[in-house]
């Protein structure tokens, strides 16, 4: 099928006046966009400001409303469970592997087919397979956040969510990750929460703005990230600092090391979604 | 109708229906009104003051409770404990010193407080269900405390109360309306010192810490503080409802130094609404009299005379009882009180609705 | 040195019996965040119906022994698994709302079990040899002891290797760790939820029967009791931790035996002491993650 036909297909996932709370607070409200069917979807907007939420939302992760439709159809009254097994693959922000198994127990218990795509894992991170025997808790940021990616990845999938996959990588990493996901986008549409605009710059075709929960601006990536004056009115930072991913990951220092930084995560992580 | 309207709304309405509630229950003993069915007397027999004087203590009782679990949102399985430490400690203190009534329920409650700050500090270290199970565990050894130790408790048989030291006019049958209103006094101090709390910052606060313990702590409040004072007050207020209880029934058993006494405190204050202290109230006095009837309907002919399988569970009161609570949670979220607003609103919604049609039709 | 003996193993026998009520709830509780009240009743009407089914075989026999055993755990099973459907499912993740409930179905259940048993405990009859003593370096020790640590060694040892070995148990050990992403992953974890209460109740019913042989009776009360004790070791050994179950499990039941003997009876106190230290050093207790 050719990027017109699918594109004739309409949307992969649609979503209308999707609003969300935590605890009866509410962190998504009313929020329009689509995601096509083909290529990388940036969502973008300052930290807090309800992007994460809002992929917790659509997975039903988090208690929602509005309309949701993922190819066609209706998902926003099903368990998370079902819309997943429908063909969508999420990765987690802080990669929320399970620290207390290995790295093969974590990847037996994503396979969702009858054929994973084991090659696809071994070819793109070797370093796990080696590692297979090991405690996930054990591994290192980067290593944490390829098991989080090749989960998913090992899954015949028709739409990937990405939660910023490279959050408080090195940059080395960074490159890794954003590689892994370019070649998953070419036969996978995805939707990425993403910080760092270099990365953002080289994936995303469409980006989706949100501010306090709600979105703010649409349109093609290149156009606003050309922008400078209009990327820093919408997001605060400058879209012309950097070149290519292979630089500073945008985050500064807070970020954490990127050795075993993952650990914090993990135990954020732990709290339980309500 | 705007004036019904007026009064349903005015602030000073709950509370002037509750004075005149309160005058109502305090004749109670001056007349000769018989609810057949509901009271196993006419209301100024000592049997039937008895048993609405028992209904206030556990109201007053489950209103400490719903502090903890209501108001603080602390799932405690060990209240029973102070409860029977008011109980058991003024028994003690009365047989064992001279001291008159009042100071010796001023001991009592010295020491309830002092345990209630020393254990509420040590199980507060754990949060939702581990606190739970840490209060049952402290409660289970006040109970053993006082199964084991029978040469100061009495064991299994109960303390009897000695009555030396206590006004003549609380002991013995014929006095039972002066305790009867002693439990109404102690019902509506009971109830006012946790309707202040709730309105006292330390109370917000601690509302606050039930919904949203972060947000508490960004405040720059400390949440550990407030909930101990709650614990604290809960258990003051526990023992005090203890002591009266044991002038009530002029003595104590170990029955009410068990988790289960404690989980009935749990089943009252679900059934009335978790949150609602009227409910709390409604609860307390409802289960203690359906409590009563229920047993006297499992010994009458007409449950005796069923075949087995519908004998055996009716005759059980604490069957039907908690048949019942499991009913109320999973269908009646918000219990007696939830659907008392429910249907509160829907006449309000009713009457605005009619209210409207009227005010067309009088415009041309 | 045979009295240390004797405390010792007896305090291994109280201890699997504590392990065979706390694994289910310690899981329960692990993966669900549901503390199970009713777990005391999964026991008792294992241990009443699995008298009731030994009373009407020959008495003393191994074969009865075996056969009450297997009523207890299929009792113990299926009303854990019917709990599980009709009561805590529909209130899916309202974690107070499922405790309450719990709490409702032990009042009932124990009122129920008294309406149909009567207050006063059934004396239950064991093979023979349960009876007898073996003399182990000079202790003499009662047999029936050894089947009850035999039997929570088998439980371990099989959940055990369930966890390790099966996809369903890679899905609870994970779900203990983290609930909400196995549902992420595609993954319906509410099957995982009624096998371990069915698993839960199995463990607890066996423990029902083992220990009417070890206290030589049956009686409503039968399952409280030990459910309290059973709470205790939960939190000592870290909520949904199988292995810190198992430790405290023995510790406190050591702990319990040593003190009755050589500190006048005061077993339950030091339990209480233990649970108050432990919370004060480690509220996540032995090998926990959540408080």
């Amino acid at each position: 099928m050719t990027d017109e036909a699918r594109k004739a297909l309409g949307p992969i996932l649609r979503v209308a006046g999707l609003s969300a709370s935590i605890d009866g607070q509410q962190v998504v409200e009313q929020v329009d966009f689509e995601v096509p069917a083909t290529g990388v979807t940036a969502v973008l907007g300052r930290n807090g400001v309800g992007k994460t939420s809002t992929l917790k939302a659509v997975l039903g992760l988090i208690s929602r409303s509005g309309v949701v439709e993922f190819d066609g159809e209706r998902i926003d009254s099903e368990p998370t469970h079902r819309i997943v097994q429908r063909g969508i693959g999420y990765v987690p922000e802080d990669r929320e592997v399970f620290a207390s198994l290995t790295v093969a127990e974590n990847l037996r218990l994503a396979e969702r087919g009858t054929t994973p795509h084991r090659d696809m894992v071994d070819e793109l991170f070797p370093d796990l397979i080696a590692r297979s025997a090991q405690r996930a808790g054990s591994l290192s940021g980067g290593q944490q956040q390829m098991l989080s990616l090749a989960r998913v990845l090992m899954n015949d999938n028709r739409l990937l969510m990405v939660d910023e996959p490279t959050k408080g990588l090195a940059p080395r990493i960074v490159t890794e990750v954003a590689a892994a996901l370019e070649r998953a986008a070419a036969v996978t549409p995805v939707l990425l929460v993403e910080q760092n605009l270099p990365v953002v710059r080289r994936l995303a075709h469409t980006v989706v703005v949100i501010e306090g929960g709600r979105v703010i601006h649409a349109g093609p990536a290149a156009e606003l990230l050309d922008d400078d004056e209009r990327t820093q009115q919408l997001l605060g930072v400058h879209s012309t600092d950097h070149g290519a991913p292979k630089g500073d990951t945008d985050h500064g220092a807070p970020r954490g090391d990127t050795e075993h930084g993952a650990s914090k995560g993990a135990d954020e992580s732990r709290e339980e979604t309500p | 109708m705007t004036m019904i309207r007026r009064l349903r709304t005015s602030p000073i309405t709950p509370w002037a229906t509750g004075g005149l509630l309160v005058a109502l229950v305090a004749v109670l003993p001056l007349l000769d009104l018989s609810l057949p069915g509901v009271l196993p007397g006419s209301t100024y027999t000592p049997g039937t003051l008895q048993l609405l004087a028992f209904a206030m203590v556990f109201a007053a009782l489950a209103l400490s409770y719903h502090l903890l679990f209501g108001v603080a949102g602390l799932l405690s399985f060990g209240h029973a404990l102070y409860f029977a430490l008011g109980a058991y400690g003024l028994g003690i203190v009365l047989r064992d010193t001279e001291l008159a009534l009042v100071p010796a329920m001023a001991v009592v409650l010295m020491a309830a407080i002092a345990v209630a700050a020393a254990l509420g500090a040590l199980s507060l270290r754990v949060s939702g269900i581990a606190f739970a199970m840490v209060t049952l565990a402290f409660a289970q050894a006040g109970s053993v405390l006082v199964r084991r130790n029978a040469s100061v408790t009495n064991g299994e048989e109960g303390l009897p109360l000695r009555v030396d030291n206590i006004p003549a006019e609380l002991v013995g049958v014929l006095n039972t309306r002066n305790v009867y209103w002693l439990a109404l006094v102690l019902l509506v101090v009971v109830f006012l010192i946790v309707a202040w709390f709730e309105r006292s910052r330390a109370g917000h606060v601690v509302a606050a810490t039930r919904e949203n313990e972060l947000r508490v702590r960004v405040l720059g409040m400390t949440p550990f503080r407030v909930k101990l004072i709650t614990v604290v007050l809960a258990g003051g207020l526990a023992a005090l409802v203890g002591m009266v209880y044991l002038l009530l029934q002029s003595g104590v058993t170990p029955a009410v130094t068990t988790p289960d006494f404690t989980l009935t405190l749990l089943v009252i204050v679900v059934l009335g609404g978790v949150g609602s202290r009227w409910g709390a109230v409604v609860g307390g006095l409802l289960y203690t009299l359906l409590d009563q009837r229920l047993t006297a309907l499992a010994r009458s002919e007409a449950i005796q005379d069923l075949p087995e399988f519908l004998r055996i569970p009716l005759s059980e009161p604490l069957f039907i009882l908690g048949t019942l609570f499991i009913l109320v949670v999973v269908l009646l979220p918000g219990g007696l009180a939830g659907v008392a607003r429910r249907t509160l609103a829907r006449a309000d919604s009713a009457r605005a609705r009619a209210g409207r049609s009227l005010d067309e039709e009088a415009t041309p | 040195m045979s009295t240390v003996l004797l405390l010792l193993i007896t305090g291994l026998g109280l201890g699997a019996l504590y392990f065979l009520v706390a694994s289910g709830l310690s899981l329960i509780y692990g993966l669900m965040g549901v503390l199970n009240f009713a777990h005391g009743s999964f026991l008792t009407l294992g241990a009443f119906l699995g008298w009731e089914v030994a009373r009407r075989m020959p008495d003393g026999s191994w074969l009865t022994f075996g056969v009450s055993i297997l009523v207890g755990a299929v009792v113990g099973a299926t009303v854990a698994t019917l709990t599980e459907l009709l009561l805590i499912r529909p209130l899916y993740l309202r974690h107070i709302e499922q405790v309450l409930v719990t709490v409702g179905l032990s009042l009932a259940t124990v009122a129920l079990f008294e309406g149909i048993w009567g207050v006063d405990p059934i004396y239950v009859v064991g093979p023979e040899w349960l009876n007898d003593t073996t003399d182990i370096a000079g202790a003499l020790i009662p047999n029936d002891r050894f089947v009850l640590i035999a039997a929570a060694v088998i439980v371990l040892l099989g959940l055990v290797v369930f966890l390790k070995r099966t996809r369903y148990g890679l899905i609870i050990r994970a779900g203990v760790e983290n609930r909400a992403m196995v549902t992420a992953l595609g993954v319906d974890v509410r099957r995982a939820f009624t096998l371990v209460f069915a698993i839960g109740g199995a463990a607890a019913g066996i423990g029902g029967v083992l220990a009417s042989h070890y206290f030589g009776y049956v009686s409503p009360l039968i399952g409280g009791s030990l459910l309290i004790f059973a709470f205790i070791v939960t939190v000592i050994g870290g909520l949904g931790s199988l292995t810190g179950a198992a430790i405290a499990s023995v510790v406190v039941a050591v702990l319990q035996q040593f003190a009755n003997f050589y500190l006048g009876g005061t077993g339950d106190f030091m339990v209480v002491a233990l649970l108050a230290v432990v919370l004060l050093v480690k509220p996540t207790g032995l090998l926990g993650s959540k408080a």
